[in-house]
């Protein structure tokens, strides 16, 4: 059942981050650990979907690594890009908010999207409007829905596509 | 040998998490509106606090653990709360540059409530 699978993620992710942040195995110090991730998680049992919306299929997590480097490669790409813009004595900017749509419907496969744009080369996610995001882009290329959809979304989508649908 | 050579890396590391941070300052500075600072906030904190963190990681092997938790609470609240003063000084009617080629979202909503009274 899934409902009992999610409560027990949630009780182990929040017990897991107690041990490893108190860094101790005393009795007591464990004792306060469960009675409270205990609490937490029968007040937010509805608020793990980082786990409990992952598919749990291999294709999944192999697409969940990918995505990782992916990720890791873009924010680098985005502090050069914002290093250049920011270095050069013209300020070279072309600033605008524009429109783009995800096909992504699951809550958090959107939040993803909406941070892992935020951390991206000259963009920030401003509003999300159901499946339409609107996007700050330092430099616009174009305000078409559909070139921007293509430039600052397909890249995340195809891997979250996979992950949370 | 290992050691030196780790806090070898730990210093670079450590360094290069400071010069993105510089620059993130710098983008706060020089960048003309709100929404442009908060792009240059972000970024840079997030890239320049990650690094930081593994350079300590470096340094101090056994916090790994600890610092590795920190980095991923950062990589989920840095874009949250950003996203959340973007789209709050955006319905506060923030200044925007007058460099500002297009606003799509201001026109969505000016589509849904052109006398502007929804509060």
């Amino acid at each position: 059942m899934t409902w009992t699978r999610d409560l027990s993620m949630l009780f182990a992710t929040l017990f897991g981050f107690w041990v490893l942040l108190n860094g101790s195995l005393a009795a007591d110090v464990l004792l306060v650990g469960l009675i409270t991730a205990l609490i937490i998680t029968l007040l937010f049992r509805n608020s793990l979907a980082v786990v409990s919306e992952l598919r749990m299929t291999p294709r999944a997590l192999m697409t969940t690594l990918g995505y990782v480097f992916f990720f890791a490669r873009e924010l680098v790409k985005s502090n050069l890009n914002l290093a250049r813009i920011v270095l050069s004595p013209a300020l070279p900017l072309n600033p605008g908010i524009v429109k783009v749509r995800t096909r992504l419907k699951s809550r958090m496969g959107r939040l993803l999207l909406a941070n892992s744009i935020t951390l991206t080369p000259g963009t920030l996610t401003v509003d999300i409007d159901g499946e339409w995001l609107y996007i700050h882009w330092v430099t616009v290329d174009s305000a078409d829905i559909e070139v921007a959809t293509a430039a600052i979304v397909s890249g995340f989508e195809e891997y979250l596509e996979v992950m949370y649908g | 040998m290992m050691a030196s050579l780790l806090s070898v890396i730990g210093g670079v590391l450590l360094v290069a998490g400071a010069a993105f941070l510089l620059l993130g300052g710098l983008g706060l500075v020089r960048m003309p509106d709100v929404f442009n600072r908060i792009q240059a906030g972000t970024k840079a904190t997030t890239l320049g606090t990650l690094l930081s963190l593994a350079g300590i990681a470096c340094l101090q092997p056994a916090w790994t653990l600890k610092l590795a938790l920190i980095g991923l609470f950062i990589l989920f609240t840095n874009p949250l709360s950003s996203q959340v003063l973007a789209r709050a000084a955006h319905r506060a009617g923030a200044d925007k540059s007058p460099l500002t080629a297009v606003d799509l979202l201001a026109k969505d909503q000016l589509a849904d409530d052109p006398k502007g009274d929804r509060a």
